[in-house]
């Protein structure tokens, strides 16, 4: 068990806190990008990368590293704000989000940028990618784990069901799926364009070990990974309850925050409540 | 003359590229004793992964192995791995630059009885479209075996090609592949007859009705799609002055389209191309099918005399 003390919740408060302003600044200077899906995340990554992942930014291909894949590939800036801040590039690269020849791709490109594992963005295939990732661990016999992150909405992919089936199928428990259960899809909420509800059910029904946690409370981030670390036999579903833009008050819960970047205005306000 | 499915030939050179390399990964859906990957997984079970009848998580997780160093080889018939994985191939493979070899067999008409459900006609050109790719269609067991060693070293995605029916030997066991490189078969001058795959045997009967009448034509083996070779086709095509292409595949976006594409760029003669002509397959045994949709050995004969007319 990993220690979970003052000392570590300090460090990934002040991580997500950089990690939400960064996010808010490069969407505001790429003029595009999704805004609402990168703040619900960005507790929870916070703590995979400055408490739960074993990694090196100095070597990115080590092979024993911990390896993390945005399966919900549009909130690539959440992404992008931890790997500047873990120090795999410079913080400069951020302002160049989404701008011709940039190494930060809309959605993540592995072959662009250092730290980043998988190209994703089509919708379902990041977990399957991460199954693929367990199994080589499994075949070479590491002990790396792997983790995917993916949003409620990408539930309505099938592909996420079959990969669901072939990680219990082969018992991966090595690999940890963070389920970003913001409510909300482009078109308006989940549970009125296509529920993917009960999410943890259908989790639990595929043979996976289920936690429900409030993924804004760094606490219990923590003690799901810590618990799912130790639970042997079948992958773990950590289904945390989030709010899509948190942090910043005028886009929580909003719909039209999903794919839209804050104008010069927005950002300023933004930043000025996560300061 | 000796015959083999390129199936068969596929299962066996698996054999011998697990026995030598430990990083190789075989990956099927559920299809492991048809695509012949099961001899691989009786050797080498803790190197095969059977993903069951889903075959878009078996693309994205071949893409996860690939990205940890594995060489994997991911099979299933060609319909679904290229047509209902096709955006898992186009973006989690292609596009990651990965060392993923998509391995397809029951490729065309002559899966046979099953009909068209099982019978991909599209997949050259759904492959060949993706940036990334190389695209090989072996004819034979020699080339089969040739081009799972070469693809073994090449680094990225690839597709292969495989047939279900036992197919002629054509090629030297000596054959010295290698990929973006047709092979010639015979020599002629009057016309070249530029075939991949099934067709390729097909195209040396007809040669040989064809030299009886006094026409010399050139047999090419196409077999690296993509990349293409250009020289070979330049060449054939400025000795011969016309070219009949020959492939089991639609005649949109395959073989015939791409040596079209090349010989309108560099060399522009008259060119006949020969494949399913814009329509799906149907229940029947394969010399049937290759005879319904005009490949026949007669078929070719005919076609090749017509193009003579247009030199």
């Amino acid at each position: 068990m990993r220690r979970i003390g003052e000392e570590e919740l300090a460090v990934t408060s002040e991580k997500a806190g950089i990690i939400r302003q960064e996010i808010i600044k490069m969407l505001g200077e790429a003029g595009s990008g999704h805004t609402g899906g990168s703040l619900s995340a960005a507790d929870m990554v916070a703590c995979l990368y400055f408490w739960e992942m074993k990694l090196d930014p100095q070597k990115p291909d080590w092979q024993d590293r911990d390896r993390f894949v945005l399966s919900k590939g549009h909130a690539a800036p959440v992404l992008y704000a931890a790997l500047a801040e873990k120090g795999f590039f410079p913080r400069e690269y951020l302002r160049t989000l989404r701008k011709l020849g940039s190494p930060l791709q809309g959605h993540p490109d592995m072959r662009k940028l250092a730290g980043v594992e998988a190209c994703t963005g089509s919708l379902g295939q990041g977990i399957s990618w991460a199954v693929g990732m367990a199994l080589a661990a499994r075949i070479d016999q590491r002990d790396y784990r792997v983790y995917a992150l993916l949003g409620d909405g990408e539930l309505e992919e099938g592909m996420v069901w079959e990969a669901a089936m072939a990680a219990a199928h082969y018992r991966l428990d090595n690999l940890l799926a963070l389920v970003d259960n913001n409510g909300l899809q482009i078109d308006g909420k989940i549970a009125e364009v296509m529920s993917p509800e009960p999410i943890a059910d259908k989790f639990a029904a595929f043979g996976w070990n289920i936690l429900e946690i409030d993924g804004h409370d760094h606490r219990q981030i923590m003690e799901a990974l810590n618990s799912a670390r130790s639970f042997k036999g079948s992958p773990t579903a950590v289904i945390a309850h989030t709010i899509k833009g948190k942090g910043c008050s005028f886009m929580e819960n909003r719909v039209e925050w999903h794919g839209t970047a804050p104008n010069r205005e927005e950002m300023e306000k933004a930043l000025a409540e996560l300061a | 003359m000796k015959k083999q499915a390129t199936r068969d030939a596929y299962g066996q050179a698996l054999l011998e590229l697990g026995a030598l390399y430990d990083n190789i990964v075989v990956l099927d859906a559920d299809l492991s004793k048809s695509t012949k990957t099961v001899e691989f997984a009786r050797a080498y079970p803790e190197r095969f992964i059977n993903a069951g009848i889903a075959e878009q998580n078996m693309m994205g997780m071949a893409a996860g192995l690939a990205s940890c160093g594995k060489v994997v080889f991911a099979s299933s018939f060609a319909i679904f791995a290229t047509g209902r994985a096709f955006e898992q191939v186009r973006n989690s493979i292609a596009y990651a630059r990965l060392n993923v070899k998509i391995c397809a067999t029951h490729a065309g008409i002559t899966v046979g009885e099953d009909g068209s459900s099982h019978q991909s006609v599209e997949d050259i050109a759904l492959m060949r479209s993706v940036p990334n790719m190389t695209v090989i269609v072996p004819s034979d067991g020699i080339s089969t075996r040739q081009a799972l060693f070469q693809l073994y070293q090449h680094d990225g995605p690839a597709y292969l090609r495989l047939g279900r029916p036992a197919v002629p030997q054509v090629h030297d066991p000596g054959l010295d592949f290698a990929i973006g490189q047709a092979v010639e078969l015979r020599r002629g001058k009057d016309l070249s007859l530029m075939a991949c795959g099934i067709m390729v045997s097909k195209a040396l009967q007809a040669a040989e009705i064809l030299a009886a009448e006094g026409i010399e034509v050139s047999v090419v083996d196409m077999l690296s799609i993509k990349p293409l070779d250009k020289e070979m086709i330049i060449r054939k095509a400025r000795e011969s002055g016309a070219l009949l292409t020959l492939e089991e595949h639609s005649i949109i976006g395959g073989l015939g389209s791409s040596i079209c594409e090349a010989v309108c760029e560099y060399c522009p003669v008259p060119v006949t191309c020969l494949g399913i002509n814009d329509l799906f397959g149907q229940s029947g045994s394969p010399e049937e099918l290759l005879q319904y949709y005009g490949l026949g050995v007669e078929q070719i004969v005919e076609k090749a005399r017509k193009l003579l007319k247009k030199k």
